[in-house]
């Protein structure tokens, strides 16, 4: 049963790691989403534009090859310059390199204007569940 | 003998090829120029008389004449999407292959001053996209309203958002104004489907355009002008490589077209990465796709080529040019019916060609970039990979007329100059001789299995 949400996923900046993003797109799907998957390799613009054509209620970032801050900086003034003013943005992966204390990491990632970042090893399922709440799907 | 008589009201020359249907050859060809500002007819007329006495004692029926014009400015066209890079690109690619001359490509919301820019252009015919089906389709409808409310008298393709269509038949209905609405260009994310924009594009040529640029009385001699020229040309190259149903394709191949004010690429191959371990991004290509470069060209466009190039560019392929490079191309822009006598007038003339040859083709074909990782390059894509691709067949009165056409080509080909470019590394190189592509694309249209064996026959190594 299709939910009637668009979301754009896909892997930011010089990062190849496949295969996270294909399972993300799978458990999304199988919660109903119009999944928008632009992979991996992916340049800010690409999720905006896509987000821009397919009149997407959410992005999902992943970052996984550790230069996640870099990649993600002005994502947030960046949307906001193409008209993409209340969507959801979120990030996940392994966004930073080595051990970090999360809780600095996370006020990072939503200082820059993401709705929710999380750790590594974060069960995609409990996002979805977060995701669902953010978009009035669910209590 | 029954014949085919296949007609192209070109530009400047109205072109006639006869085709014997028995034997399968060229019985003749003639040409005069095109006389769409007072009657095209007379310049037919001309070119017939020259096709007859070329043809000589034989007694001739002519079963079919069939047409493709680029005279009056060829199918002059607007695109409308949301993303440059998307909607607008992908529109921008079915116009172009359904043979237009693109005057303009837009994106997002039009403003009044866009409309009054695209009004004073005066296009034949406008194509609308924007978002993907199901995606957005405020832009679509809001860019709807302002055609409907400023634009009353150009027909306009409409080929977007699905979801917006409903609306905008409504909007355009209560305008009165005269629209066809066909498939997305952009159905999902990056997947482009230009063929039902391209068909639509090309029926509305045939029914509204024709008429508007005078050519209807042509339509009582001939059994009709079917497409723009470059469509037949686009049509030819298809056929050639994929074969009809009796006849087998030569295989993915490139065509290239320099003119006096353009260079057309046409490159028909999938055009998917052929090395291991690259990654392909952005937009789909379409599988028959067709660049215009406006800029580069033997003598009209020549300054603007002397501008994308500079001297030591054009210097490269003619290294000891007694010109200077600038002062030629002024003077062959100014003097656009100058052929090369001297041996200097012709090298430098190659050497044009071969600049231009370069660049079309650089802007055509797909590029690889590379990623450095600590472990080690990875590739990502972005356009057609072409290296693979079997033939580079040249075209166009320069090539044709040239003494050296498989050196113009060759400047074409890949180079560990500029690796990163996906051109054809080692093609077989062919010449349209004859001149004939843009008639066997209309040949295709009825006789395909025959229109495929000429081409093989007539289109030859250089
Ligand atoms: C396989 C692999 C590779 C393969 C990738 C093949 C491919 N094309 O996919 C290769 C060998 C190419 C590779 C290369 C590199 N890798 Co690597 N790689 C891995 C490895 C072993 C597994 C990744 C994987 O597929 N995991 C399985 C999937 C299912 O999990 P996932 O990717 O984490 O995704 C899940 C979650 O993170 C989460 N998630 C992901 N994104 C998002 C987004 C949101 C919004 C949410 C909510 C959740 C979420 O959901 C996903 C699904 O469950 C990991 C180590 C590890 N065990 O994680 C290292 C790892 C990711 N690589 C690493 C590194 C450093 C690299 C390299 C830079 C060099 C190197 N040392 O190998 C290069 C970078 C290349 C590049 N430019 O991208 C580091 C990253 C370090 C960091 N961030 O601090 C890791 C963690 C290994 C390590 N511990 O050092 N790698």
């Amino acid at each position: 049963m299709q939910n009637g949400k668009t979301v754009v996923i896909g892997v930011i900046g010089a990062d190849c790691h496949a295969v996270g993003n294909k399972i993300i797109e799978h458990a999304l799907k199988e919660e109903g989403f119009n999944v928008v998957n632009i992979g991996v390799l992916s340049p800010q613009e690409d999720f905006i534009n896509a987000a821009i054509e397919t009149n997407a209620d959410a992005i999902l970032v992943s970052s996984l090859y550790g230069h996640g801050e870099i990649d993600c900086r002005g994502f947030r003034e960046k949307c906001n310059e193409a008209g993409l003013k209340d969507i959801i943005l979120y990030v996940g992966g392994n966004l930073v390199v080595g051990k970090q204390d999360w809780k600095e990491v996370e006020k990072r990632f939503l200082d820059m204007g993401f709705n929710r970042a999380y750790p590594p090893g974060t069960d995609i399922k409990l996002s979805i569940k977060d995701l669902k709440k953010d978009l009035g799907l669910e209590e | 003998m029954d014949a085919i008589l296949l007609i192209d009201f070109g530009s400047t020359y109205t072109k006639l090829t006869a085709v014997d249907i028995e034997s399968e050859e060229i019985l003749a060809t003639a040409k005069d120029l095109t006389t769409v500002n007072t009657d095209i007819m007379i310049g037919f007329n001309k070119a017939y008389e020259k096709l007859m006495k070329n043809i000589g004692e034989r007694e001739v029926n002519f079963v079919k004449k069939l047409a493709c014009s680029s005279a009056a400015g060829g199918l002059k066209m607007v695109a409308i999407g949301l993303v440059p890079e998307l909607t607008a690109e992908a529109a921008k690619r079915a116009a172009l292959g359904a043979g237009a001359r693109i005057l303009g490509v837009y994106s997002y919301e039009l403003n009044k001053h866009e409309i009054e820019e695209i009004k004073s252009k005066k296009p034949d015919i406008i194509l609308l996209a924007g978002g993907t089906d199901g995606g957005n389709k405020d832009c679509i409808i809001h860019n709807a309203k302002l055609l409907a409310e400023h634009i009353k008298d150009v027909p306009i393709v409409v080929a977007g958002n699905k979801n917006a269509n409903d609306e905008i038949e409504e909007i355009f209905n209560n305008a009165g104004l005269f629209y066809k609405i066909t498939e997305n260009v952009m159905p999902k994310l990056n997947t482009i489907n230009v063929e039902p924009a391209r068909e639509v594009i090309r029926s509305i040529f045939m029914q509204k355009i024709v008429e508007a640029k005078g050519m209807k009385n042509a339509e009582n001699f001939i059994n009709g002008i079917l497409m723009p020229t470059p469509a037949a040309v686009l049509k030819a190259a298809k056929i050639l490589a994929d074969g009809s149903d009796k006849e087998e394709g030569i295989g993915e191949l490139v065509i290239v077209d320099i003119g006096g004010a353009t260079t057309d690429v046409h490159s028909i191959a999938k055009g998917d990465p052929s090395k291991p371990g690259v990654t392909l991004r952005g937009l789909q290509e379409p599988y028959a796709k067709r660049t215009v470069e406006g800029d580069l060209g033997m003598r009209v466009s020549a300054v603007s080529l002397f501008e994308a190039s500079g001297t030591r560019r054009i210097k490269k392929f003619a290294p000891n040019t007694p010109y200077d490079v600038e002062e030629r191309c002024k003077f062959l822009q100014q003097n656009v019916n100058i052929i090369p006598r001297t041996e200097e007038e012709y090298e430098f003339d190659e050497a044009l060609g071969m600049v231009a040859t370069e660049i079309a083709m650089e802007r055509h074909v797909g590029t690889v970039e590379s990623v450095y990782t600590p472990m080690g390059i990875i590739y990502s894509q972005v356009g057609k990979d072409l290296l693979n691709v079997k033939y580079l067949i040249g075209t166009g009165g320069v090539l044709v007329h040239s003494r050296n056409p498989e050196k113009i080509l060759k400047a074409g080909l890949f180079s560990m100059e500029s690796p990163n470019y996906l051109k054809p590394t080692n093609p077989v190189i062919l010449v349209d001789k004859t001149y004939i592509l843009s008639a066997m694309g209309l040949l295709a249209e009825e006789y395909p299995d025959m229109a495929v064996r000429i081409m093989k026959k007539y289109i030859v190594r250089a």
